[in-house]
């Protein structure tokens, strides 16, 4: 392990306190015994001995296996069941990060165990890239799954013969197999040994077919073999989030090459990097809105679209009648991303698809087209004008993920205005079941978390966490709620309306004063635009700030996200994706158009607006999520977007 | 986009008397030798817009316009000339084609309307905001003549009717308050709720209602039905919707969207209510949903409409031509400087002359000029900033400035015409002096006379 490795703000190993609601920590702030003593863990990992640089620091503890004793810091003993897991868990783990075990590469095709190929690669960046999402416990998070494989089978044979002493490599899975499921997959049910073992096998066989069918290998394999290959480094460097998506679309569950094949055309394509020169022009030749590029780009930022604010608008109205093809209410819907008259996951998702459903029910299919096809091809043409109105979130994919293959699965035996229907109904069903009735669920778990004399600290303004606190309010919970805001959206004040209206105790603040305010919070509830596989919580920004000052409080950060939000993305910093809002909303008040103190400095070349949207907080930081399937540790994440995800697709 | 377009041409307008007639009606009259209903007509069709209906007052102006519509665009637009009786105002007008309306919003534009806004613009801000009526302000065009106007110039710049006194809220998006400037005497009358539920307003008068609206087809229809009187939309519909935003007596089509998801179950009926709860609380709140949320709890429900205003950007132009005084401000600016919306291409010197007109010796043309087809001119005269129609003759010796000179129009020598109207088939003689005048059609001025601020028209037989 290097150092470089050990800096990187997510570490190896996370365990979560509290998985049952008896595993719930007692609110009271006096003997807040951190709920999920998710900082030791840490120290275990042989990769956290240095701190990252936004880590709060943990306890330290010495001993591999000293998180089974109770720790000397933790005025409580820590939940029963968790130590108990993460022995589980370390034990895993330790032979793993310990033993360079060539064999460890095929661990892979176990299905349980997601430490994948991160044997051999340790040197190269890549290398470190996927030992992190690994670590992370993503089952599905194989960028190495494909990426690592070919070299090892094809190549890398000649040069390290031990690599492929297949017998090692499938003895040794099997000595661990039965810990390493227990230590992540909690609401799973368990597999028997024998499925297990057939599933194991079959997926064999898909990597042997893979494997004649000629290296379908990210890079090429020879300069992977000869590990320290700058270009490789930097192909991969490059890519890494094009390689994150494709080869988590095509993670997994890869047993049927064909089902394998469905789900990297279910993936949605590799996303655009705004500093590929020549991919911007091509988009811009396409574009329905006319985008003028900011003349002062953020340096760090160049990979995502930096446009002038303002002009869009004016411009994409004036357009209005003359834009064909679009329809009146993908284009209303367009334009209200544009101006941010709809904002948050949730209504945007809804939104969007009431406007694909209202197309569905306008649409007729073209004489000597078929309907899926140009349903589908109509309705990625009305996506991508979405995303130049206002990039897709996450959750949003997700749905329209579902739509596409909704109707690429339509029975051709159909009439067209039964497909149409049945389209509909299931975009009705996935706003109810997906949204609606997630909602209920989440609302009913989040607030038996909820006692009384709790102080509630929420950040922003979330539709579920809302619910919830009204929800506790009307079962006569006694409770106060605290209400982060920050600037320049300050969309924490229409939620405190709200609350105040309802009769609910408040306070509001700024993030700013959030240490201060920090001592009384009992827990600390939060809103997520998506939750990764690797248990990052993709937030408004502000939101990792505020979880990792309740961390180092050791106050329970509880986020509530909606499970079609959770993505098998793997991110590690908020950089590599996110959102640049409109820079000049930092310098300005609103409703005060007379103060402008940046007007007189904005023009001058040494000074960048950043307005981030967006920013990724570690699972470390997150006590427990609270999805339609129940409360689960982030580390679970990966275990529902496998498991649910075909049960997603076909609702 | 479910639009549907109704031009409101007009017929024989009472203000612009002299210059319009029988032969002339209001929406032919030439601005820069081009009808003035044409401004419209291609603003449109730039949008998309190809199936429009054109209404005009009186059966001859009707036939007149037809004519000219189906020559002029016989392949490229989709029109039906309607004729409404004289006098029955626009909201008679509407009322009179409430048959034919059929999409779900309308887009109502005055055919006076010179301007280069794009009417998608005014579509898309009421499309976005879900609103009843949206009307289109611009700020009031720079009046009178570029050069001191004389008092009599003067007195027509103050025609209180041009101006407005708009109240916005502070986002500009929502018309909060509207009244011509003729109306307001001392003090204006503005409901003290949406005062409350705005918070603040700003009111303004240096804006101008510019008579393009986009209207919710069955709020229009239902307005117009129920309240019989209303003559005219700027002064009775408009005011009418956006005095009573908040407390709104139309019915919205709030109603079949319940009765569409009715045959659901009560379960799907919660869902979606908070379905709309989510979009709701998602969506920035106006000041109307405030103001909604607030009187939720009281036992009668206060519905709101919203009435927008999309404000045209200063860089666009946009004139009506209402006023004698507005006909020669847009005949000079529409040569001069919004020459984009000619449609001609202005030659080095930044005028046009026609190929077949003819020029004297030592006769110059300025800049900011336009010459029609066929035109003579004699030798040493002077145009400047001024519009010659087709076929005119124009003896030597003689000075148009500022003014605007029509078809078929005979100029003696020696002659000079200075911030003048002069109609079509008018005869002026030998050494007269027009200051600021007039001409109706067909008139013949003496020789050697002299007017100043004057109106002349032939007497009607």
């Amino acid at each position: 392990m290097d150092a470089r490795r050990g800096s990187l703000p997510v570490p190896r190993v996370r365990q979560v306190g509290f998985f049952t609601p008896n595993a719930q920590p007692a609110p009271t702030r006096s003997q807040s015994g951190p709920p999920d003593s998710s900082s030791p863990p840490l120290s275990d990992s042989p990769a956290s001995n240095s701190l990252s640089p936004v880590m709060i620091p943990p306890p330290r503890h010495h001993s591999d296996n000293l998180a089974a004793a109770p720790r000397p810091t933790s005025p409580l003993p820590v939940p029963e069941p968790s130590p108990f897991r993460r022995r589980g868990a370390d034990n895993n783990n330790a032979l793993l990060v310990g033993s360079y075990n060539p064999a460890e590469t095929l661990l892979a095709m176990s299905p349980s165990s997601s430490h994948v190929g991160d044997g051999e690669s340790e040197e190269t960046m890549s290398g470190g890239w996927f030992r992190r999402s690994n670590s992370g416990k993503l089952a599905s998070s194989l960028p190495s799954g494909t990426f690592d494989f070919s070299p090892v089978q094809s190549t890398a044979e000649a040069l390290k013969p031990n690599k492929v002493q297949n017998p090692v490599g499938i003895s040794a899975p099997k000595e661990q197999q039965p810990e390493a499921p227990s230590s992540s997959k909690q609401p799973k049910p368990k597999l028997t040994k024998a499925e297990r073992r057939a599933l194991q096998e079959s997926q064999r066989a898909a990597k042997a077919a893979a494997k004649a069918g000629g290296g379908k290998s990210v890079a090429a394999p020879e300069e992977v073999a000869t590990i320290k290959s700058v270009k490789q480094h930097q192909t991969q460097k490059k890519d890494a989030p094009q390689v994150a998506v494709s080869v988590a679309a095509s993670e997994r569950k890869g047993g049927d090459k064909s089902q394998e094949k469905e789900r990297r055309k279910d993936a949605p394509a590799p996303r655009m990097q705004f500093d590929d020169k020549s991919r911007v022009e091509k988009a811009k030749r396409r574009s329905v809105v006319d985008q003028t590029e900011a003349k002062k780009r953020v340096e760090l930022f160049r990979h995502l679209p930096q446009y002038e604010h303002g002009t869009q608008l004016a411009d994409l109205e004036s357009k209005f009648l003359q834009l064909d093809p679009m329809h009146p209410a993908i284009y209303k819907v367009g334009l209200q991303y544009l101006a941010g008259d709809i904002s948050g996951g949730n209504a945007r998702c809804i939104a969007m698809l009431q406007a694909f459903q209202q197309v569905v029910k306008d649409y007729s299919t073209p004489p000597e087209k078929t309907l899926p096809r140009d349903l589908t091809a109509k309705i990625s043409s009305y996506v991508s004008f979405f995303t130049q109105c206002r990039p897709l979130s996450m959750s949003m994919g997700n749905a329209i993920r579902f739509l596409k293959n909704r109707i690429a699965k339509l029975s051709p035996s159909l009439s067209e205005s039964e497909s149409k229907s049945s389209i509909c109904t299931d975009i009705d069903r996935f706003i109810n079941e997906k949204i609606v009735l997630a909602d209920r669920v989440i609302v009913q778990h989040a607030s038996s978390k909820v006692k009384d004399g709790d102080v509630l600290l929420v950040y922003g303004s979330s539709c579920v966490v809302e619910m919830v606190l009204l929800h506790s309010h009307e079962l006569g919970k006694q409770f106060r709620v605290i209400v982060v805001d920050s600037r320049p959206k300050l969309e924490g004040k229409a939620l405190l309306r709200r609350l105040v209206a309802k009769g609910v105790h408040c306070t509001y603040t700024h993030i700013n004063a959030v240490s201060y305010v920090m001592h009384e919070v009992t827990k600390v509830f939060l809103g997520a635009s998506s939750v990764l596989s690797n248990g990052t919580v993709y937030s408004r920004v502000g939101t990792a700030c505020v979880a990792m000052v309740a961390h180092a409080f050791r106050v329970p950060v509880i986020i509530c996200c909606e499970a079609y939000k959770f993505h098998e993305r793997v991110q590690l910093d908020s950089i590599c994706s996110n959102e640049l809002g409109d820079p000049d909303a930092i310098g300005k008040v609103p409703g005060r158009m007379d103060v402008n103190y940046l007007n007189d400095v904005s023009n001058s070349g040494n000074l960048q607006l950043l307005n981030l949207m967006y920013d990724a907080t570690p699972a470390d930081y997150v006590s427990m999520i609270v999805t339609d399937y129940g409360m689960i540790p982030p580390t679970s994440v990966p275990v529902i977007v496998r498991e649910y995800r075909r049960d997603h697709l076909l609702i | 986009m479910d639009f549907q377009v109704v031009v409101l041409a007009g017929g024989t307008s009472k203000e612009l008397v002299p210059l319009v007639s029988k032969e002339v009606p209001k929406p032919l009259l030439p601005v820069a030798n081009r009808p003035v209903l044409s401004y419209v007509l291609e603003q449109l069709e730039l949008s998309n817009l190809k199936d429009l209906i054109v209404v005009v007052e009186g059966e001859d102006a009707a036939l007149r316009v037809g004519g000219w519509i189906s020559g002029a665009y016989v392949d490229r637009l989709h029109v039906e000339v309607a004729a409404v009786p004289e006098d029955v105002g626009t909201a008679g007008a509407l009322r009179a084609i409430a048959r034919h309306l059929t999409a779900k919003d309308i887009l109502v534009v005055s055919g006076d309307l010179v301007s280069d806004v794009p009417p998608g613009a005014v579509a898309a801000a009421h499309r976005r905001h879900d609103a009843v009526v949206t009307s289109m302000i611009c700020s009031t065009p720079v009046s009178g003549p570029v050069e001191s106007g004389s008092v009599g110039a003067k007195d027509k710049i103050k025609k209180p009717r041009r101006f407005n006194i708009i109240g916005l809220d502070p986002t500009k998006q929502f018309l909060l308050y509207i009244a011509s400037g003729a109306e307001v005497e001392k003090d204006l009358h503005i409901p003290k709720s949406i005062l409350r539920a705005v918070g603040q307003m700003d009111i303004q008068a240096d804006l101008m209602d510019a008579h393009m609206y986009a209207f919710k087809r069955a709020v229009l229809l239902e307005v117009l039905e129920q309240k019989q009187n209303f003559h005219s939309l700027r002064h009775d519909v408009l005011p009418y919707l956006v005095k009573t935003q908040l407390k709104s007596e139309i019915l919205l089509n709030g109603t079949p969207q319940a009765e569409e998801n009715g045959h659901d179950k009560v379960t799907s009926e919660s869902n979606q209510t908070i379905i709309s709860q989510i979009l709701a609380n998602a969506s920035t709140p106006r000041f109307h949903e405030v103001y909604e949320s607030i009187h939720n709890g009281s036992p009668t429900v206060q519905r709101t409409h919203k009435c927008c205003a999309y404000i045209a950007s200063n860089s666009k132009y946009c004139a009506r031509l209402n006023s004698i005084q507005a006909f020669s401000d847009i005949n000079r600016d529409v040569i001069g400087e919004a020459n984009h919306l000619s449609g001609y291409s202005f030659s080095v010197h930044n005028n046009i002359i026609h190929p077949s007109s003819e020029l004297g010796s030592k006769t110059t043309v300025g800049p900011h000029c336009m010459l029609g087809e066929g035109s003579l001119m004699g030798d040493k005269c002077s145009v400047k900033r001024s519009v010659i129609g087709r076929h005119c003759r124009i003896g030597s010796n003689v000075k148009i400035v500022n003014s605007v000179v029509m078809d078929h129009v005979t100029l003696g020598d020696g002659s000079s015409i200075q911030g003048s109207i002069v109609c079509s088939n008018v005869q002026i003689q030998e050494r007269v002096v027009l200051k600021d005048c007039q001409i109706g059609a067909g008139f013949v001025v003496s020789a050697g006379s002299e007017h100043k601020g004057e109106s002349l028209t032939r007497k009607e037989k």
